[in-house]
């Protein structure tokens, strides 16, 4: 599984990064040059309509990926409007941001108000 | 028609005993015919009008038809063709011997709200006899943009508030379209508001309470099953305000499937998609596009002809499959 995600990601991310537009107010935005370095640990997977895992605990400046696998687009939506929100995800598209400020982040699908995760920033 | 499938106990005084609902209920999907005559509630499949060489109601007052969930721009393997399974739903209304009045489109026309996918919509829609639709936006319509590209396209035949409901009358019916896809809040349902309620509640203050009333929307305005968002918070609130009226038809999509409910005087109907089905409740991990044998695919999907004939109290809804 982690293999795949590797191999997926690296693709992925250079087409989808140039498509979504990620400007945070609190939190950093992404560039593409940094974008195949992430962690691996801190990338969030959607598969039938769960955030997994529910909550993600990161330091403040890693970066944080959601993929979505399933055949229906999602979104990342943050309760409070505390990080710019993702464009609709389609199958295999990517959303990356980079944590700012330690806090904790409640963020949901619009799409599907059912899925609810949550980030954690720590120090 | 034989008498079994007449009303035999009808408690409620609402034309549906518990037997005939339950057998309702089992042929939803199949394609069931809901008619009301001298009173008493008459269902018959499709196959079984087909093998009596009858016909769908005769002469009515007004007949429209309900599509749902196009979802163009899908192409994933439980349909890849979704504009070609729309144009198969399109040519069955062409087909139809009496015209419907106009469609009514319960939202999703799109997969992903891009503008292209609306262009292909409108293309196909082109080659249906019938002219007039009314729609309602699906959560699908409205992804990035709040519903703006959905409004600008769809709402200008009708006089729209807020983010897009509107109502109309028809042969004496009244049709109200709802929206409750806007402004979802995390781990809630479907949602249509305060403005909108309303509005609402303003919009059949004056009607009478022998008035047909038809309310359609998105999500269904009844709970399905909330674990998969199949249903709208404030639902009930909408419907304090219906329930002095003696016949309301409640139309949804959303779900992909054929299920009814009957409520007092109200009726609940969710449609067939015209692009993949979905797993009934439960039964499945998540609710996302249901995989079936190509030879299956077409006889879950489908459309709703709805039949009014005046002076009688309910509309009759027909649910037909494309195989």
């Amino acid at each position: 599984m982690i293999t795949f995600i590797r191999k997926n990601k690296k693709a992925v991310l250079l087409t989808v990064l140039i498509v979504l537009n990620f400007c945070l107010a609190a939190w950093g935005d992404d560039a593409a040059t940094t974008a195949t370095s992430g962690d691996q640990k801190n990338t969030i997977e959607i598969k039938d309509f769960m955030f997994s895992p529910q909550t993600l605990t990161v330091k403040a400046g890693d970066k944080i990926i959601w993929i979505n696998h399933d055949d229906e687009p999602h979104t990342v939506v943050s309760v409070g409007k505390k990080f710019q929100k993702s464009s609709a995800l389609d199958t295999d598209q990517v959303f990356t941001i980079t944590a700012g400020a330690p806090g904790t982040y409640e963020y949901f699908c619009s799409v599907h108000p059912k899925m609810t995760g949550t980030i954690v920033v720590e120090q | 028609m034989k008498d079994h499938n007449h009303i035999l106990h009808n408690v409620d005084s609402d034309g549906i005993d518990r037997r005939g609902f339950l057998k309702c209920m089992a042929w939803a999907g199949t394609g069931v015919l809901w008619t009301v005559s001298g009173g008493v509630l008459i269902s018959k499949t499709l196959a079984e009008i087909a093998k009596a060489g009858a016909s769908l109601p005769a002469a009515s007052d007004l007949s429209f038809l309900q599509i749902s969930d196009s979802h163009i721009g899908f192409n994933k393997e439980a349909n890849k063709d979704v504009a070609e399974t729309l144009k198969i739903a399109l040519d069955r209304i062409n087909a139809m011997p009496v015209q419907p009045s106009f469609l009514i489109h319960t939202g999703d026309i799109t997969q992903l709200s891009k503008p292209e996918e609306f262009d292909t919509f409108d293309e196909v829609l082109k080659s249906c006899r019938t002219k007039d639709v009314f729609y309602v936006p699906g959560e699908h319509d409205v992804l990035n943009d709040g519903g703006k590209l959905y409004r600008e396209r769809y709402l200008k035949s009708v006089n729209a508030k807020g983010s897009g409901w509107y109502s109309f009358n028809k042969n004496g019916v009244h049709f109200i379209g709802l929206v409750n896809v806007l402004e979802l809040q995390a781990g809630g349902l479907g949602q249509l508001g305060d403005e909108q309620l309303e509005w609402l509640e303003a919009d059949v203050k004056g009607l009478g309470a022998d008035t047909p009333m038809v309310v359609f929307a998105h999500i269904p305005l009844w709970t399905v099953y909330p674990q998969w968002g199949w249903g709208t918070s404030d639902s009930e609130r909408a419907l304090q305000f219906l329930k002095r009226f003696g016949s309301v038809t409640v139309l949804n999509g959303h779900i992909h499937q054929v299920l009814q409910k009957v409520d007092g005087n109200v009726t609940f109907h969710t449609a067939m998609s015209t692009a993949f089905p979905q797993p009934a409740p439960g039964t499945a991990p998540s609710p996302g596009p249901m995989k079936v044998p190509a030879e299956k695919l077409r006889s879950m999907l489908g459309l709703t002809s709805v039949q009014y004939k005046q002076g009688n109290s309910a509309l009759a809804v027909v649910d037909s499959n494309l195989s």
